[in-house]
């Protein structure tokens, strides 16, 4: 009896202690989590120093932010089936889109609460060949031709993947002034150079880099000039005459935000993207900043002929369907592959 | 006599405590889940399901799939046996090592296996290299080598080998490889302990009598193994089908052509196609029940012949 007594002496400050800490702890420190695709890992590293400085110098809060990567398909995925994200940075809108419909945590038009299509910054496909170009690889046309051996992920499953696709549909259509038939003859040309099939951007950027697998892979180019900055001596950048404008956009989870009371700092945090200093990180990161001030400081984005998702190919909700859905043109084209 | 009074009165007290726990275990962990992948199967209807399982990338994965795991099965029954046979008859320095080695690709990652086999064995790995069209392997696979000579494009090898060297990774060689790497303790585990148990004297008994080594092999030891060994070969192939882990980085993943059945699942998950994925999950399951019943049966087919005999 008096053991048990003397327990409880001991226990009583000790929980007290800790009930201090956590009380003190609930009043200032803020928990987020945001949800992101693959490459982006290092930009979010950095971005989230800048970004908890930032705003404990405004509200005197401490922030942890914590940050999933992985395939953007994959991602969307988790979120749907429950993952706690307060904001989602993925690879495509049509990503977005898929939990908006299926799991209505944030609203249809959630692409209009930031400016330009709710994407900070933007990138290009661009291609990554063997230093001295051995191929001759210039443009999108020199894809297609025997011999020459290309690196993509699968569109079914990458979002990298399916910028990749629709830049040589779109060569197709306004360099070479082909149909429907023939931008999907050309197409299908160039996936019958493709040898492996990798899910993420990641796995086709190993194979080609470190594998030593094909003549050229088609890259984000942020991936290709983070390739390149660490291996300047092996690989060179290619810039074909066309490619698409990638639109990574961000979006609040609003319900999600609204449960954890984040919705203002979330919102904060995506805002602050846009700001001169998150811009700049973003270039520093290779991802092409809308500051058109910042864009011009570094030389490496050249300037080039770019289509769009929403101009061209009518948004992600005509798009995603059409090109990559079940049965889809790119299933379409690996049917005809066989024969 | 002694039988039933062993019945009255058992070893361990609590029939239906175990039972019940056992029962509760398997429905919670094996058998709610795997309804739960029939009754999502079903959820649009028998066009959908049948759409699902009967694309043409999904037949194909299925050759694929159960190819390369019965392919690796085989394959591990035989060098399996070898390697038992081996560490149990055997001494040589190093034995405790190389039984330790036996069950890394238990303990390895997947991921890690798949990463170190693609390595090796793509065009430019360390083995792949000698297989590739400029390899000294390889070249003799091109349309000049000997081999392309004798079976050239059209006969049933020339088209397995279409003449460009034995391209290993990112092909169904590489699936099969894969697979082989991660399903060899399960046979050298079952065979080992029952090959340990044979005793010598039978086979000296064998060739007193006068037996050859084959006439031993073949009548001695093999039926005793035969059991363990088909144990060992349904759980490599089991093992080997349901594998996404390794072989994802070592097949190349075209669609109808490197793509595993787990990984047109994947495809079908990306798609939000929950009930499409299920269903081929559902194929799989039906297809790898039956082979598992048929070679459960042969081993108790098998086990009858012999004590006939």
């Amino acid at each position: 009896m008096r053991k048990l007594a003397i327990k409880k002496l001991i226990l009583l400050p000790g929980l007290l202690a800790l009930s201090g800490v956590i009380g003190q702890a609930q009043a200032k420190s803020v928990n987020l989590l945001n949800v992101s695709y693959d490459p982006t890992r290092e930009l979010y590293r950095d971005y989230n120093k800048l970004f908890v400085e930032y705003w404990h110098k405004k509200t005197g809060d401490h922030l942890t932010i914590d940050v999933s990567n992985g395939g953007s398909g994959k991602q969307a995925r988790a979120v749907i089936d429950g993952l706690a994200a307060d904001v989602v940075t993925l690879a495509l809108a049509a990503d977005i889109n898929a939990i908006a419909e299926k799991s209505q945590l944030l609203p249809a038009d959630w692409q209009r609460r930031f400016p330009n299509n709710s994407s900070p910054y933007t990138s290009v496909i661009v291609f990554l060949v063997r230093k001295g170009n051995p191929k001759h690889i210039k443009d999108w046309d020199d894809l297609v031709k025997p011999g020459v051996s290309v690196i993509t992920p699968n569109p079914r499953t990458s979002g990298g993947a399916r910028w990749n696709f629709l830049a040589a549909w779109a060569f197709a259509q306004k360099q070479l002034g082909q149909d429907e038939a023939g931008a999907k003859a050309f197409v299908t040309a160039l996936f019958k150079n493709v040898p492996v099939l990798d899910t993420g951007a990641r796995g086709s950027t190993n194979t080609f880099a470190q594998r030593g697998i094909g003549d050229v892979l088609l890259a984000w180019e942020n991936e290709a000039l983070l390739v390149l900055r660490d291996n300047a001596d092996q690989f060179e950048i290619v810039t074909p005459s066309l490619s698409i404008l990638a639109e990574p956009p961000v979006a609040v989870v609003e319900k999600t935000a609204e449960k954890h009371q984040t919705t203002e700092v979330a919102r904060a945090y995506l805002e602050y993207l846009y700001s001169e200093a998150g811009q700049e990180l973003a270039a520093r990161h290779f991802y092409r900043p809308h500051n058109a001030a910042i864009l011009a400081k570094f030389p490496v984005f050249k300037k080039l002929t770019l289509v769009t998702i929403d101009g061209d190919f009518g948004g992600w909700e005509k798009a995603q369907p059409h090109y990559f859905g079940d049965g889809g043109v790119f299933d379409q084209i690996y049917q005809s592959n066989k024969k | 006599m002694f039988l039933s009074q062993h019945r009255r009165h058992r070893v361990l007290p609590g029939f239906g405590l175990t039972m019940g726990f056992s029962l509760t275990y398997l429905s919670l962990l094996i058998l709610i889940p795997l309804a739960g992948i029939f009754f999502k199967s079903a959820e649009h209807g028998w066009p959908h399901f049948w759409h699902a399982v009967s694309g043409q990338f999904a037949v194909a994965s299925y050759r694929l799939s159960f190819g390369a795991s019965l392919a690796s099965a085989a394959v591990n029954a035989v060098f399996g046996l070898i390697v038992a046979w081996a560490l149990v008859r055997y001494e040589f320095p190093g034995k405790r090592l190389v039984d330790a080695c036996v069950d890394l690709p238990f303990a390895l990652p997947t991921a890690v296996a798949g990463i170190a086999l693609t390595t090796i064995y793509s065009p430019h790995g360390w083995i792949g290299r000698s297989f590739s069209a400029q390899g000294f392997i390889g070249s003799a696979f091109t349309p000049s080598g000997w081999f392309g000579q004798h079976f050239p494009p059209g006969t049933w090898l020339g088209d397995l080998l279409p003449g460009n060297g034995i391209p290993i990774a990112y092909t169904w060689l590489g699936v099969t490889i894969a697979l082989t790497f991660i399903g060899l303790p399960f046979v050298v585990r079952t065979v080992q302990p029952v090959l340990a148990d044979l005793r010598l004297d039978f086979e000296e008994a064998a060739a007193s009598l006068g037996a050859n080594y084959a006439q031993i092999f073949c009548r001695v030891i093999l039926p005793e193994l035969l059991p363990a060994l088909l144990t060992g070969f349904s759980l490599a192939f089991a093992r080997a089908l349901g594998e996404y882990g390794s072989v994802i980085f070592i097949a190349g993943n075209i669609p109808g052509k490197t793509e595993i059945t787990p990984r047109v699942i994947i495809v079908k998950l990306e798609d939000y196609d929950y009930a499409g994925a299920a269903a081929v999950a559902v194929v799989m399951l039906l297809f790898s029940f039956i082979i598992m019943l048929a070679i459960n049966l042969t081993q108790w087919w098998s086990s009858r012949f012999y004590t006939r005999i």
